[in-house]
C-alpha cells in the first residue's frame, strides 16, 4: 500500500509540471516539420540563379593566380560532365539532371525533362547519377537530388532548380536561354 | 493520366523499375509512424513509452529488411485504404522509402538505447528527429532520409 502510493506520487510529480520535456520536443518537431515542409513546397522546382560565382571561386582559389584567363579558356564543369558520360550538349540548351538511387521525385523529374527535350527542338536531357560523379557534384555545388541545371549551348550554367520542377517551370527557364 | 497508370500496372516496361508502389502507401506508413512517435514522446520515461518505441523499431526493421510492401502498415493500406482511393497518378520506386525506413530504424535504436540507459532527453531528441522526418513524409510526401543519402555520399567521399 505504502509502496504503491509512493510510486504514484513519483509518477504524478514527473507528469505534473504543465508540460513535460517530451511534450515540448513534440511541439518543436511539429513546428520544424511544418516550417521545412512549407519552405520546400514553396521553393521546390523553382529555377533561380546559378552557382557560377561560387564554382568560379572554387576553381580559381586553389589553382593558378591568373584565374581570370584560365576561367575563360576552361571548359565549364557542366560541359565536362556531359562529355564524361558520353552525351553531347543540346544545340540550344541542355537539361542536366542529377539523380540518386534513393530519390522518389527523380523519376517524375526524368519524365518532365525528357518530355520537354522531346518537344523543344535543340534541347537535350542528360541524367547523371550524382553518387558516381561526386567530383562534378562538388564543383557544381549540387546538394540535393533531383537538381536540374540548365546549360547554354556552350555548356555554361544558366540557371538551376532543386527539387522536381513542373513542365511550365522548365519551359520558362529555357525561354531565358538565348 | 490513365495511360501512365496502365503502363505502370501492366507488364513492366523493360527500362522502368518493375513493381512500383503506390506513393500513398509510404505516406500512410509515415502518418501512423508519426502518431506512434508522438505517443512515445508524451509517455517517454515511462516503460509504456519505451515499449512503444521498441515496437516502432521492429516496424522500421521490417520495412528496411523485408521491404516497405511487407510492413503491417502496407497491409492496412492495401486492404482498407487503397480500395477507397482512385488509382495513383503514377507508381513509385520502393527503394527510397525502404532506405528511409533504415534511417528511421537508426534513430529509433539510438532513442531506445538512450531511454534504457536513463539519458531521457537524448532519447527524446532522437525520437523527435525521427518524428520530423515522419511528418515531412506524411504531410508533404517529402523523404528526408532519402536526401541524407547524397549528403552522406559526399561526406564519405570527402573523408
Amino acid at each position: 500500500m505504502v509502496e504503491r502510493s509512493g510510486r504514484n506520487n513519483r509518477e504524478r510529480r514527473s507528469v505534473a509540471p504543465c508540460m513535460s520535456t517530451g511534450a515540448w520536443i513534440l511541439v518543436a518537431a511539429v513546428v520544424l516539420a511544418l516550417a521545412v515542409g512549407l519552405w520546400r513546397a514553396a521553393t521546390d522546382g523553382r529555377f533561380r540563379g546559378t552557382h557560377r560565382v561560387r564554382a568560379g571561386e572554387a576553381a580559381g582559389s586553389g589553382a593558378v593566380p591568373a584565374d581570370r584567363e584560365a576561367e575563360a579558356v576552361e571548359t565549364p564543369p557542366g560541359a565536362v560532365l556531359v562529355a564524361e558520360v558520353g552525351e553531347t550538349l543540346g544545340e540550344r540548351a541542355t537539361l542536366l539532371q542529377f539523380s540518386s538511387a534513393f530519390c522518389a521525385p527523380c523519376r517524375a523529374t526524368r519524365r518532365v525533362l525528357a518530355d520537354v527535350a522531346g518537344v523543344v527542338p535543340g534541347v537535350a536531357h542528360v541524367e547523371v547519377d550524382a553518387e558516381h560523379h561526386l567530383e562534378a557534384v562538388r564543383r557544381l555545388g549540387v546538394l540535393r537530388t533531383p537538381t536540374t541545371i540548365v546549360l547554354a549551348a556552350d555548356g555554361t550554367e544558366v540557371t538551376r532548380a532543386a527539387g522536381a520542377p513542373r513542365k511550365e517551370q522548365v519551359l520558362a527557364a529555357l525561354a531565358t536561354v538565348e | 493520366m490513365s495511360t501512365i497508370h496502365e503502363r505502370a500496372t501492366g507488364a513492366a516496361t523493360p527500362t522502368d523499375t518493375p513493381a512500383g508502389i503506390d506513393p500513398r502507401g509510404p505516406q500512410l506508413t509515415a502518418a501512423l509512424t508519426a502518431v506512434v512517435l508522438a505517443a512515445v514522446l508524451l509517455l517517454a520515461p515511462h516503460p509504456a513509452g519505451v515499449a512503444l518505441l521498441a515496437v516502432q523499431a521492429v516496424f522500421f526493421a521490417i520495412g528496411a529488411v523485408a521491404g516497405v510492401q511487407r510492413t503491417p502498415h502496407a497491409w492496412l493500406f492495401r486492404t482498407v485504404v487503397r480500395p477507397r482511393l482512385a488509382p495513383p497518378a503514377e507508381l513509385e520506386d520502393p527503394a527510397p522509402p525502404r532506405f528511409a525506413q533504415g534511417v528511421g530504424l537508426a534513430f529509433a535504436l539510438v532513442g531506445l538505447v538512450a531511454l534504457l540507459a536513463g539519458a531521457t532527453v537524448v532519447g527524446q531528441v532522437a525520437v523527435g528527429l525521427a518524428l520530423v522526418a515522419a511528418l515531412l513524409n506524411a504531410l508533404f510526401a517529402f523523404c528526408l532520409g532519402c536526401e541524407l543519402y547524397l549528403v552522406g555520399a559526399r561526406l564519405r567521399a570527402a573523408g
